[in-house]
């Protein structure tokens, strides 16, 4: 009896003491509202001969899945900085990895690049040590997701539109618009498919700005509770359609490659994948616009490479590392001297690079906030928190 | 002074005991329950809605948005549905292939009998899950190729498919406690049972079932809890369907508590269901 109650003792005191442990190692809460205080990079030192990277599929390429596909490996050589990427499928993901710190840089769209911010996981970008973001289009430069009153937190990457996708030897006529992906009496019910993330309650709301401009909706991230709830309606009538929802790309491509799928959001480079292997297939930007997403490189607040860190944004930033990214992802460059590196010379025109009259109907990924974005400041918005909810309760009714 | 090492725990009994125990308490304490306690702490938090970090502040909410969301009670009951199927469909299978393994088949077959249910095993989780999505694929997969021409049909992904797939996964995991159950009922039991009238499916009923019943609830506790816990099978093969556990993957990056919150539902489902079998007597005799 007198050693049972000596291992339940020991037994107790270590949870407690583990439990304490891990109470006091996180309690540096960010709740208020401005953003915590990181420090700046001030010079560039010697690398450290590796680089922990979170990025889209298709940003970091070293050769492996497509042998001229290769803008790591000089990189690597010149530098001395090994290159270790981790994909993220969401922008949801790419916070979760940043937040365990082991990570010097991530690729963030508009809906991650805020919350990174504020949540005091990224650090502000010292842009002159970065000597190619001189020749960054302006228009990507100091916008409301990548800086913070005039403090520059990374560095713009390039922009393109979630496209929608279909199986051109299967989908007769073509699609034009969204309103095929969320037509109840779909002769493809069953085969449609949706982006599996909180984010995708945008791409329901941008089709209701076309078909029910009742709803006063003008920004598709911001969204007042009857319009959120309007929008969460379209997706409820639109599960039935889905056969599966995405979010890993591979499994995406493959299901366009067997026929799983004949139609529904997809990105650029999925349509290249899906094509490379003799999928007829085809990614158009419809009729009433798009969400898309504009793409910032940021360090981490608590990079333990900084320095390659620095080195690679300026790389990835660098006329021809972007032209390569661009080109293969299928986005539109950062770089303005990328658009003469590129291997088809029209790609810049075919993404509408400098083509400011294209952007006007893509909405960059973003984070709703209670603030609407929108700039109304009669009502309140509902804020990302809640889209994640209605996502999570959507997806498991 | 390493010789004497052997005499000196002789004399120090309890020292001996402490060193003998240290390590795997630890590992019990500190991985099994710590992470437990740690999960059923997290639970109770809270995150940021903007920046969704986690905020150490007791709070139900998540308690209170799970009850009152029909869609998590729902994935509950799905899962639930799920576990039973599968745990269902397994012993129907297993029992008689561990019959014929344990009392028909030769002594020499036997061994290879035991072997091939090992097989699988040996495979990735993820290379079979891969090998049903190929053969559920609805239109040009392996079963509507195979089983088309005689009009059945794939499932197709979603429930029925989950259900498929976890029963073939887990399948060893039945066959092996009853295979040993059966091996440890003396054949003379069944004889007597036939030589005092009793049909097959009467002895059965009455003697073999209730003599195998610990190894089943054995062989049931796997099946069923690694069911609950799933989320590889639904996340390949389940369509646009979810169970628990891909709520918790769903959760887990942007809302931590929330997924901690959900992860307790399997743990109370498992723990209730551990105590019905105490309560049976089956853990005892096991």
């Amino acid at each position: 009896m007198h050693k049972k109650r000596l291992v339940s003792l020991i037994a107790v005191a270590s949870v407690t003491a583990l439990i304490l442990a891990g109470c006091s190692s996180g309690s540096d809460s960010a709740s208020d509202s401005g953003v915590p205080k990181v420090d700046m990079m001030k010079e560039l030192g010697a690398g450290e001969g590796q680089v922990n990277l979170v990025a889209w599929a298709g940003y970091v390429e070293n050769g492996s899945t497509d042998p001229n596909v290769d803008w790591v490996t000089g990189f690597e050589k010149e530098t001395g900085c090994k290159v270790n990427v981790k994909n993220g499928a969401t922008s949801d993901d790419m916070v979760a990895l940043m937040k365990t710190g082991e990570y010097d840089v991530v690729s963030a769209s508009g809906d991650a690049s805020l919350r990174l911010i504020y949540g005091g996981d990224v650090a502000p970008v010292n842009t002159d040590l970065i000597p190619n973001y001189a020749d960054i289009f302006e228009n990507l430069k100091m916008q409301q997701w990548n800086s913070v009153d005039g403090v520059a937190y990374g560095i713009p990457h390039g922009r393109g539109a979630n496209l929608l996708a279909y199986r051109t030897d299967i989908v007769k006529p073509a699609p034009t618009s969204w309103s095929s992906v969320f037509d109840v009496n779909s002769p493809y019910k069953g085969k449609i498919t949706a982006y599996d993330s909180p984010i995708y309650i945008a791409d329901a709301a941008l089709y209701l700005m076309e078909t029910q401009p009742e709803l006063g909706i003008t920004y598709p991230y911001a969204l007042d509770q009857a319009q959120f709830d309007a929008a969460v309606e379209v997706l409820k009538a639109q599960k039935p359609l889905i056969g599966e929802y995405w979010g890993d790309y591979l499994k995406h491509v493959a299901s366009l490659k067997s026929g799983g799928t004949v139609l529904g959001t997809t990105w650029q480079v999925n349509i290249n994948l899906a094509k490379g292997e003799g999928t007829k297939v085809e990614g158009i930007k419809p009729t009433g616009g798009s969400t898309g997403w504009s793409d910032t490189w940021m360090v981490s607040s608590k990079a333990k490479n900084p320095n390659c860190a620095y080195m690679w944004m300026n790389h990835i930033a660098s006329p021809a590392a972007n032209a390569g990214v661009a080109e293969w992802f299928g986005e539109a460059p950062s770089n303005a001297k990328s658009c003469d590196l590129t291997a088809d010379k029209n790609h810049c025109a075919t993404f509408h690079a400098a083509d400011d009259a294209y952007w006007a109907d893509v909405y960059y990924w973003n984070t709703a906030t209670e603030a609407c974005l929108d700039g109304r400041t009669d009502v309140k918005c509902v804020p990302y928190a809640e889209w994640v909810k209605a996502w999570s309760s959507l997806r498991n009714s | 002074m390493l010789h004497s090492l052997p005499n000196f725990f002789h004399k120090n009994q309890r020292l001996r005991l402490i060193a003998l125990l240290t390590t795997p308490v630890l590992w019990l304490v500190v991985a099994y329950l710590g992470a437990l306690a740690m999960l059923l702490v997290t639970a109770f938090f809270t995150i940021d809605s903007f920046t969704g970090n986690v905020i150490q502040q007791f709070n139900l909410g998540n308690f209170h948005d799970m009850l009152t969301d029909a869609a998590y009670k729902n994935v509950v009951l799905r899962t639930l549905g799920i576990a039973i199927s599968v745990t269902f469909i397994c012993s129907v299978l297993a029992i008689p292939m561990a019959f014929y393994m344990a009392k028909i088949a030769r002594p020499r077959s036997q061994k290879i009998l035991v072997a091939l249910v090992l097989t699988p095993l040996w495979a990735s989780y993820l290379v079979k899950i891969y090998a049903w999505r190929t053969m559920l694929e609805p239109g040009n997969g392996v079963l509507d190729w195979l089983l088309g021409p005689i009009g059945i049909n794939s499932p197709g992904f979603g429930g029925p498919a989950i259900i498929i797939g976890l029963s073939y996964l887990w399948l060893p995991y039945m066959i092996l406690p009853i295979y040993a159950g059966l091996e440890r009922l003396p054949n003379n039991l069944l004889d007597a049972s036939g030589d005092l009238g009793a049909h097959n499916f009467y002895t059965f009923r009455k003697v073999i079932l209730p003599l195998i019943f610990p190894s089943l609830v054995a062989g049931s506790m796997f099946t069923f809890s690694l069911s609950l816990g799933d989320y590889i099978t639904a996340q390949i093969i389940g369509g646009k369907l979810q169970m628990l556990g891909n709520v918790v993957y769903q959760n887990f990056s942007i809302n931590l508590p929330f997924a901690a919150t959900i992860a307790m539902v399997p743990v109370s489902i498992m723990a209730l269901y551990l105590y019905l079998v105490r309560r049976t007597g089956a853990l005892a005799s096991m």
